[in-house]
């Protein structure tokens, strides 16, 4: 069965990692709906959030795939029920006079930061785990999307459970 | 001590007891091979035809002797000329470490004279690769690679070094390599008891052993598994040599054109054991229909190897050698000798190539292994000379057997005989070519005519792309398109011109004075041999068949 997986991955932080799990994924035929990568506590690690899409053969791959790269340090498969997952979303609607209020409104219900606004456009920052920023891109939807950017998900496991304990 | 960044690369080859390279210079190497003047008394550089070559060799080099093999080259053409050989090493899973020069880091990516990104270019071929900017990072560099090329499942590693970093000059001092551990802590005393556990079990088991036991150095113990559980032994392709060929458990190769003895045991065992394998496409085929009797036990060094090309029903992972160790150690000897009698059965009743004689290629094969009591070390090209090669030589020690199995690479044979050949001086080395193969890179006859090394090439030659024209022959109606050769070149006269004897065989009778005369010549020789190019490799499975639906002739 095709499920999403999110794996959360340690690597050493310098040049050409990117490229080494970019390419392994690839070449591999496996699917990446996102990819995340950013520096963590200790600066010369590298975290990445992989959202994957395969069964559990694949993902087994995937995980022991990963694991046979020397710049690979540590692979999690995140349990939704124990991590936050977040992810930053930037959305350009068409907004005139009639309905910049209402947009606003929606907006603030989900705790949404208007950023920009334009004689005809209003941009909107909203930050959450995929539900929410589903929700919030099928309410304005009606109003016209104009461009959307979104970073992927980023994650990290809940309360005392860190990757570094795991295996 | 101060040294340059060549000088350093040299020293921390020599901290690695490296004492033979293979290479070919070019700007961007200037540095290293003038630094290599001052060490020609402890470092033996090969200057081969082609890069190609270098590695091939490096590979034969490392395949043969256990060490790690070392090549050399210069930037953008010199390095790319390289990327078959490495990808050659990494699918059977050879140390190698490949040094290549770059620009200089100033003009790294702006397309300079003879850049390349030959990190890009060789990552997905090799097990990881370096680009060094900075002349203090380069002697740890070093070192890692050579970690890495031999540590857990050995493979390549590519170190890219610009021009400018082997000529600045810092602080070397020299340290002793820490020694290559085995990976043991991955095998549990569960995971073992559960193996033992199924072998006791087990009415008909059979084993399976690949390239691994010969890279762990595990042969001996797996004779002694063998005995002990009574288990009959096949080899997968890069496996020969890995399990004696005279052992009386052995039942030759399997796979696509494996022993048939080997295809049936597979399917009617019940507990199916591969050891330090793969369960390549070649020796599986039709994976639903393989081994549908049996569970699957599967014990190697790689994880990710473990449920990759077959679900397994249980494994081991870990240092061969000291899995096979423990697990002998658990299991009192068993008999089976119902088992035992099936398969000797099976080997008198489907032997191979029954009857050959005179100047068909199994019979070429079989003189050429009694004229050296089954001690030579035998190179193949690929494609039908390869095969018969594997079943017709008698394997009976690890690293003899030196073969491209998994990227298939036709032109590796006479590079990786000159590797085994330097590796190995006392020994006999022949490699066992096709016409279509020895053409892609006789251009190595100079190197081996120039070293003077009496590396032996036997041409069975059929004027065609045999293997392919079989395919085509069987699979395709007898359409022969583009798999025959002709008969316009002289080998034995091009060998002549390369400074080597050059022989030939066009009749059965000549096959044993021309071939002790080579044995006897000393120097580098190629014997052309006719042979019918209808001469077919057999057993063969059909693709998408299961393995013991062979067709025999
Ligand atoms: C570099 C490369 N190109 C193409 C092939 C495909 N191929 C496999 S076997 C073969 C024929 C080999 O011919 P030859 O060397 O004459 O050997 P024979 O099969 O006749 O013994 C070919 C073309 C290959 N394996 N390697």
């Amino acid at each position: 069965m095709i499920n999403r997986h999110v794996l959360s991955v340690l690597v050493e932080n310098h040049s050409g990692v990117l490229s080494r799990v970019a390419g392994l994924f690839s070449r591999r035929g496996y699917n990446i709906d996102s990819l995340t990568v950013g520096e963590t506590e200790d600066t010369t690690v590298s975290r990445m959030t992989i959202v994957v899409r395969g069964d559990d053969y694949t993902l087994e791959q995937i995980k022991k795939q990963l694991h046979k790269l020397v710049d690979v340090i540590r692979v999690v498969t995140l349990d939704p029920e124990a991590s936050v997952y977040r992810e930053l979303v930037l959305v350009k609607v068409n907004a005139d006079a009639d309905s910049r209020a209402a947009i606003s409104e929606i907006a603030d219900i989900f705790r949404a930061k208007i950023i920009d606004v334009s004689a005809g456009t209003m941009t909107v920052e909203i930050t959450g785990d995929e539900s929410k920023v589903k929700a919030f891109i099928d309410l304005v939807k009606p109003y016209g999307i104009r461009e959307l950017a979104r970073t992927g998900i980023t994650a990290l496991q809940r309360g005392e459970r860190e990757i570094k304990n795991l295996n | 001590m101060k040294l340059n960044g060549a000088e350093i690369l040299l020293n921390c080859l020599l901290e690695h007891q490296v004492d033979t390279i293979f290479g070919f210079p070019g700007g961007a190497v200037l540095n290293i091979y003038d630094a290599l003047t001052k060490y020609t008394d402890r470092i033996t550089h090969y200057l081969t035809s082609h890069e190609q070559g270098a590695a091939h060799a490096a590979d034969g080099y490392a395949r043969s002797t256990g060490k790690v093999g070392v090549c050399l080259a210069t930037s953008g053409p010199g390095a790319t000329n390289l990327v078959t050989g490495i990808a050659t090493a990494y699918m059977d899973s050879v140390p190698m470490v490949a040094i290549t020069g770059n620009v200089p880091v100033s003009l790294l990516g702006k397309d300079s004279f003879q850049e390349v990104d030959i990190t890009g270019i060789t990552m997905p071929i090799t097990k990881h690769n370096f680009i060094v900017k900075d002349v203090h990072e380069l002697a740890d560099t070093v070192r890692r690679a050579f970690r890495i090329a031999q540590e857990g499942r050995p493979g390549p590693v590519l170190i890219d070094i610009p021009k400018d970093v082997t000529g600045n000059v810092c602080d070397y001092e020299s340290a002793e390599p820490l020694p290559i551990q085995p990976i043991t802590k991955t095998i549990t005393e569960e995971a073992l008891e559960k193996a033992a556990s199924l072998l006791r079990d087990s009415k008909r088991p059979f084993v399976y052993a690949g390239g691994g036991v010969i890279n762990a150095d595990a042969s001996n113990e797996l004779v002694d598994f063998a005995e002990r559980v009574s288990a009959p032994v096949c080899c997968s392709l890069m496996g020969l040599g890995g399990f004696p060929g005279d052992h009386r458990l052995f039942t030759g190769m399997i796979g696509m054109h494996g022993a048939k003895t080997s295809n049936l045991a597979a399917t009617q065992c019940d507990l199916f054991i591969g050891i330090g394998a793969r369960f390549s496409d070649r020796v599986v085929s039709n994976v639903k229909r393989f081994a549908p009797a049996a569970e699957i036990l599967h014990i190697d060094i790689d994880p990710a190897e473990i449920n990759k090309n077959i679900q397994t029903h249980h494994h081991v992972i870990g240092d061969l050698k000291h899995v096979i160790e423990r697990l002998n150690a658990k299991i009192d000897p068993m008999k089976r000798p119902s088992w035992i009698q099936q398969i000797e059965t099976w080997k008198q009743q489907f032997p191979l190539y029954a009857g050959s004689t005179g100047l068909q290629p199994h019979a070429i094969v079989r003189r050429i292994h009694d004229l050296t009591n089954g001690e030579a070390i035998i190179a193949t090209e690929v494609g039908q000379n390869q095969i018969w090669a594997a079943q017709g030589y008698q394997f009976t020690r690890p690293r003899t057997f030196i073969s491209s199995g998994g990227l298939g690479t036709m032109g590796f044979g006479l590079g990786a005989a000159i590797g085994a050949q330097v590796g190995n001086p006392g020994r006999r080395v022949i490699n066992i070519a096709g016409d279509g193969s020895f053409r892609m890179n006789c251009n190595e006859l100079a190197t081996a005519v120039e070293y003077r090394l009496p590396v032996i090439v036997v041409i069975l030659n059929n004027h065609a792309l045999g293997m392919v024209r079989q395919w085509q022959d069987l699979f395709y109606d007898s359409r022969f398109s583009q798999t025959t050769l002709g008969n316009s070149t002289n080998f034995a006269k091009l060998a002549e011109a390369y400074g080597a004897l050059g022989l030939d065989i066009v009749k059965p009778e000549q096959v044993e004075p021309v071939l002790t005369q080579a044995l006897a010549a000393n120097r580098t020789v190629v014997i052309n041999c006719e042979i019918d190019p209808d001469d077919k490799v057999f057993p063969i499975v059909p693709p998408g068949a299961a393995i013991e639906e062979v067709i025999t002739e």
